[in-house]
């Protein structure tokens, strides 16, 4: 359904521009996961399910909660509570439930049609993309493998501190 | 069943990525600038999966799991620079990190 993929998409473009412009890092937070997600049904509409499941799994779930690590471990403490408690004030939160509440109106509508098949494009199943992964592109994942290593010893060594090197 | 226009979708990912790269730009904090590079990435998946829809082959989708471990590696060693500017500046400024010695 074309009507799916409007939607979505500007669900996505409003909270994608919220994120480049909200002043508070937990605020825009909050709309870079609407945005993935918003990203992850356009992935789905455009015949990609397999795609869209490891968008909602690595974008909104693994990066997004590292991300909130670091806003966590960067905050200070009193002036921090004191901003959380600004936080709390419904201008924070009903933007970003508002983006979901209409992406999860998709979702609902989707589910409650019970028509696995209403991509608007043809559907790459994850069978064609795993035999095109693990044939031709062997290497590629090989190559991917090795960089995923050193991202883990580079983020071990930068995050472990001065003092931890030196003893 | 109607195919989703294959330029639509491309604009929609330059739009996505534009306002990555206005993200990069404008913002001077460093956990923003890192925020519009997560999304600069995932506007360029988008555009691979528009591409692998319109010509109906896998390899879009495989480019995109690449895309997904380049930015996961790139977002776990961006978030430790994060973490050590931190601690030696005690600000996520851009402009107050100008100097390689801390």
């Amino acid at each position: 359904m074309i009507a799916l993929f409007y939607v979505a998409s500007a669900v996505a473009l409003v909270a994608t521009a919220m994120v480049v412009t909200r002043p508070n890092a937990v605020h825009a937070l909050m709309y870079l996961v609407v945005s993935f997600l918003a990203v992850a049904l356009d992935f789905w509409v455009l015949g990609a399910p397999f795609i869209a499941a490891l968008e909602v799994i690595l974008y909104a779930g693994a990066i997004l909660v590292l991300f909130i690590f670091v806003v966590m471990l960067v905050d200070e403490g009193p002036a921090g509570v004191a901003r959380e408690k600004r936080r709390m004030t419904p201008g924070g939160w009903v933007g970003p439930s508002v983006l979901a509440l209409v992406l999860l109106a998709e979702v609902g509508w989707i589910v409650f049609q019970g028509d696995a098949t209403m991509t608007a494009a043809k559907v790459v199943a994850p069978k064609t993309v795993a035999i095109a992964l693990y044939g031709p592109y062997l290497i590629g994942v090989e190559v991917g493998s090795y960089l995923l290593l050193a991202g883990l010893v580079g983020a071990w060594h930068l995050a472990r501190g001065k003092r931890a090197a030196r003893e | 069943m109607t195919q989703i226009p294959f330029e639509q979708g491309l604009m929609l990912a330059g739009l996505l990525f534009a306002l990555g790269l206005l993200g990069v730009m404008v913002r001077r904090n460093l956990l923003f600038i890192l925020m519009s590079v997560e999304i600069m990435l995932n506007a360029s998946a988008l555009a691979f999966v528009v591409a692998g829809a319109r010509w109906g082959q896998p390899e879009g989708q495989v480019m995109v799991l690449f895309i997904m471990a380049t930015a996961a590696a790139e977002a776990s060693v961006g978030l430790a620079l994060i973490l050590q500017v931190h601690r030696l500046l005690h600000t996520l400024d851009a402009d107050e990190a100008n100097r390689l010695r801390g």
